[in-house]
């Protein structure tokens, strides 16, 4: 097998950042070849100057034995490299067989239509190569997400490409959904295209990959051949340090007695949105929120918040009655919120990391109380060291800052505005394990010094790691509240099977 | 490298403002091509400070102070058509109080309303509008170009039937000080239009409400979920903006000496949506009051210009278009990447 892809010593910088520097990488033919490494290692910005989004400062791409240098992701389609994104970049509303040839739609002879016959069937025809049977001419939005995933892999596929760049293509899917995609993955590996597939997910890694590449610091650490690797070895050479370290320094659960109880919630409810709950969240306790997607987690978390309303149910506040209809009165009460989706309900993207660190606080203190630029400055310039946000400082736009980061940058804004109460929905999604392990030490630091939490995850284990006691979710339900030993993955997967 | 850093223009918002700075320099320097007697000053008995400079300040003035209420309005990721309307309104409204015998023939009687009601009670009127703009944008959920739209039919509307669709006429200080006075040698609009702009500028620079602005045009949710009060904080701007067009209606009214209810403030928004958008704010998202003011000067600069030189009054629209399509080119990153593209292949 020959090499499709050589990339030899690429190197480049940003302004204040060296993002990649002196890169190896090959690829070859009829290969998948993983690509990891931390948020900031590099792979995105490396991904995006093979595909010709960045220009290279320097460095040789080598493209089928050619000298390449795309100057644009599209003349990188058109030569045989396409990318599919995590986000899809399509349109729900058209059909799937426009999805696939928008922008290229084949064109009736002479006259300027487009050619419906010919569109459909060679839109089944590329969705048959991936083992799919769905009816093309349906909208994109009737299918489920991992659809959706495979149209936009379907449409990268149609244009001849050799190499497939998969840029998590597998974080809102779910396990049988990911198995569908392996089974596609193989295929066209069979069919000798390349497949470079970047992923968080160590599991996945090691199930679909034959070589894994990583990097760190915009460096390339090392290649391994998947087939002879351990998952410690993957790990360390991620993080640069031993991970064992940091699991047995982090985990050592104490079970410290509970304070006062800060909120108090009696059958709560809200018709089609959260069945009748009640729950008891003490100060220096972590309560984690188990349960599938969709299980009611997110749900819970707003009705507390005020972002949904209740139809009926008590709340009381360190012991006080209290009615909360909105964020705004959840936070005078001593409460904050990082939502699940942080790119839209949380970042603001083009305003500063300073400024997004210090919206809630300054939100608080209302519009005329405004903190002098001294003091917001040394609020930014705190949490960016205690929380360790990479950035090149504080006036860099929280959009150039990777997944990690920028979850980073949403619990700084809270802790500056010093609640008693977190409710922390998916703190740890999509970013990688050295953030998360950063997050996840930093949340047990806060329940140290007496915060109240509400952990809400979908990793079972980091539920597990973190609460002294969790609430089991199903189909809106709370089903089961587990304490102290109880509190294991075995008991909670039990409890959800068994609803 | 280290110039650029001095100058902050890392900043894309700063970037785009000083290409607006350009464009004003550019529009002046034809100025100076073609005839040098432009810039000429001369100051006049009384202290009184003239020339086409001190012009393009002076009716400028109006389009300035539209552009710091919409700047804000525009940032928050919204719009507002109605301010030219708005200006009817007030202007009619003020014409009125002068003259409240003018639709039944009567003259303009003595003595006059004091002159804070001339100028409040039409301001609180305008207010109104700007409240009910912001309603329908943030309570209603109207889209904001919708919503001012109806705003600018109706107040329009509003604004002749006030005045039955005549052009009231009234003379007398102290109220027509206000458009055609003096202050320490420049015109009082002037003063007014200035006093606008510090003000809010440092508004948005001394209390949170500029960034607030900000986080509300980026992400409402976000902001929303942090605990700002967005829905106050967007029907604000829309006041904000409606009474900053009120004065410009009082400016513009006490300058004429009379007002024409069809007249007055008719596509005056669409100068100032330009100047913001010259200026470089974003459609919701980070602001630049500065830029704005430059943008209206360009604006201004312009029409002035096409007065000057006797070219038809035509001429200054197709001007206008040019120089907009020009700043908007030079102040996008695609086509500053494609030209040098463009210059490197041929060298």
């Amino acid at each position: 097998m020959g090499e499709i892809l050589k990339v030899t010593n690429l190197s480049k910088s940003f302004p204040g950042v060296k993002a990649l520097s002196q890169i190896d990488f090959e690829l070859e033919t009829g290969e998948i070849h993983g690509l990891m490494g931390e948020n900031g290692a590099g792979k995105s910005t490396f991904i995006k100057v093979v595909t010709g989004f960045h220009s290279n400062d320097s460095g040789l791409i080598e493209f089928d034995g050619e000298n390449i240098n795309f100057n644009s992701p599209n003349e990188a389609v058109k030569n045989g490299i396409s990318t599919v994104y995590q986000e899809i970049n399509l349109i729900p509303m058209l059909s799937v067989a426009e999805n696939i040839f928008l922008g290229r739609q084949p064109l009736k002879k002479g006259l300027k239509g487009i050619n419906w016959r010919d569109l459909t069937e060679r839109s089944e025809r590329a969705i048959k190569r991936l083992d799919l049977d769905i009816d093309v001419s349906l909208p994109l939005n009737t299918y489920p997400v991992a659809i959706q995933q495979m149209v936009s892999i379907a449409r990268a596929l149609d244009i001849e490409a050799k190499i497939l760049i998969l840029d998590e293509p597998t974080s809102s899917l779910d396990s049988n959904e990911v198995q569908q995609l392996f089974k596609v993955m193989r295929k066209l590996k069979n069919q000798g295209i390349s497949i470079i597939f970047i992923t968080h997910f160590l599991d996945q890694v090691f199930e679909i990959t034959d070589r894994i590449t990583v990097f760190r610091n915009g460096r390339k650490i090392n290649v391994f051949e998947t087939g002879n690797l351990n998952k410690l070895d993957l790990i360390t050479s991620m993080l640069g340090k031993e991970y064992k370290e940091l699991e047995s320094e982090l985990w050592q659960k104490d079970e410290s007695k509970d304070g006062e109880i800060f909120l108090s919630v009696k059958n709560m409810k809200k018709a089609e949105y959260m069945n009748e709950f009640s729950l008891d969240i003490h100060k220096g306790e972590i309560l984690g929120l188990a349960g599938l997607l969709g299980s009611g987690r997110t749900e819970i978390a707003n009705l507390i918040y005020g972002i949904a309303k209740s139809d009926s149910g008590k709340v009381w506040v360190k012991g006080k009655p209290a009615k909360i209809h909105g964020p705004k009165e959840a936070i005078a009460y001593g409460m904050g919120l990082c939502p699940e989706d942080r790119k839209v309900d949380g970042i603001i993207p083009e305003l500063s990391v300073r400024e997004n660190i210090i919206l809630a606080l300054q939100a608080k203190r209302g519009i005329f109380r405004y903190l002098n630029k001294n003091k917001r400055n040394e609020i930014a310039e705190k949490y960016i060291k205690a929380l360790n946000i990479v950035t090149p400082g504080t006036e860099q736009s929280v959009k150039n800052l990777s997944g990690g980061n920028q979850q980073k940058v949403i619990l700084a804004r809270w802790l500056a505005a010093n609640p008693e109460f977190l409710i922390l929905d998916e703190p740890t999604r999509g970013i990688d394990i050295g953030a998360k392990v950063e997050i996840q030490k930093f949340i047990i630091d806060l329940k140290n010094n007496g915060m109240a939490i509400l952990f809400i995850s979908s990793e079972l284990d980091e539920v597990v790691r973190c609460s002294s006691r969790t609430i089991v979710m199903r189909d809106r339900h709370k089903i089961r509240e587990l304490t102290g030993s109880e509190v294991n993955e075995k008991i909670i997967m039990n409890a959800i099977a068994e609803g | 490298m280290i110039n650029k850093k001095i100058l902050g223009l890392e900043d894309p918002l700063k970037k785009r403002l000083l290409w607006a700075v350009i464009g004003l320099f550019i529009v002046l320097l034809l100025n100076l091509l073609i005839s040098p007697e432009f810039f000429e000053v001369s100051l006049q008995e009384g202290g009184k400070l003239r020339g086409n400079l001190i012009n393009i300040l002076n009716n400028g003035a109006r389009v300035c102070i539209l552009a710091v209420g919409m700047t804000l309005v525009y940032a928050t990721g919204g719009i507002d058509l109605s301010v030219g309307s708005v200006m009817a309104v007030s202007g009619g409204m003020a014409a009125l109080i002068i003259r409240p015998g003018y639709l039944a023939g009567l003259p303009v009687t003595d003595p006059q309303p004091p002159l804070i009601i001339i100028i409040l009670l039409p301001l609180l009127i305008a207010a109104v509008l700007g409240l009910i703009n912001g309603l329908l944008v943030a309570v209603v959920k109207v889209q904001p170009i919708i919503a001012t739209l109806i705003m600018m039919y109706s107040a329009r509307g509003l604004a002749v039937l006030m005045v039955k669709g005549q052009t009231p006429t009234y003379y007398g200080v102290p109220f027509t000080k206000i458009g055609t006075g003096y202050f320490a040698g420049l015109p009082i609009p002037v003063w007014i239009g200035f006093a606008i702009f510090l003000l809010t500028f440092l508004m948005a620079k001394r209390t949170a409400v500029g960034v607030f602005i900000e986080a509300i045009g980026e992400n409402k949710t976000a902001s929303r979920y942090v605990g700002i009060r967005t829905t106050l904080v967007v029907v604000a701007t829309y006041v904000f903006c409606a009474v900053c067009a009120g004065i410009a209606g009082l400016i513009h009214v006490s300058g004429e000496s009379s007002t024409s209810p069809y007249n007055t403030g008719l596509l005056i928004e669409l100068d100032a949506i330009a100047a913001v958008i010259i200026g470089g704010t974003m459609w919701g998202g980070r602001f630049t009051l500065t830029g704005s003011i430059i943008g209206a000067l360009i604006i201004q600069s312009l029409t002035t210009t096409v007065y000057f030189q006797r070219w038809p009054y035509e001429y200054s629209l197709v001007f206008k278009a040019i120089v907009i399509v020009f700043v908007a080119l030079i102040q996008s990153d695609v086509f500053r990447l494609k030209f040098r593209q463009i210059m490197k292949l041929k060298k």
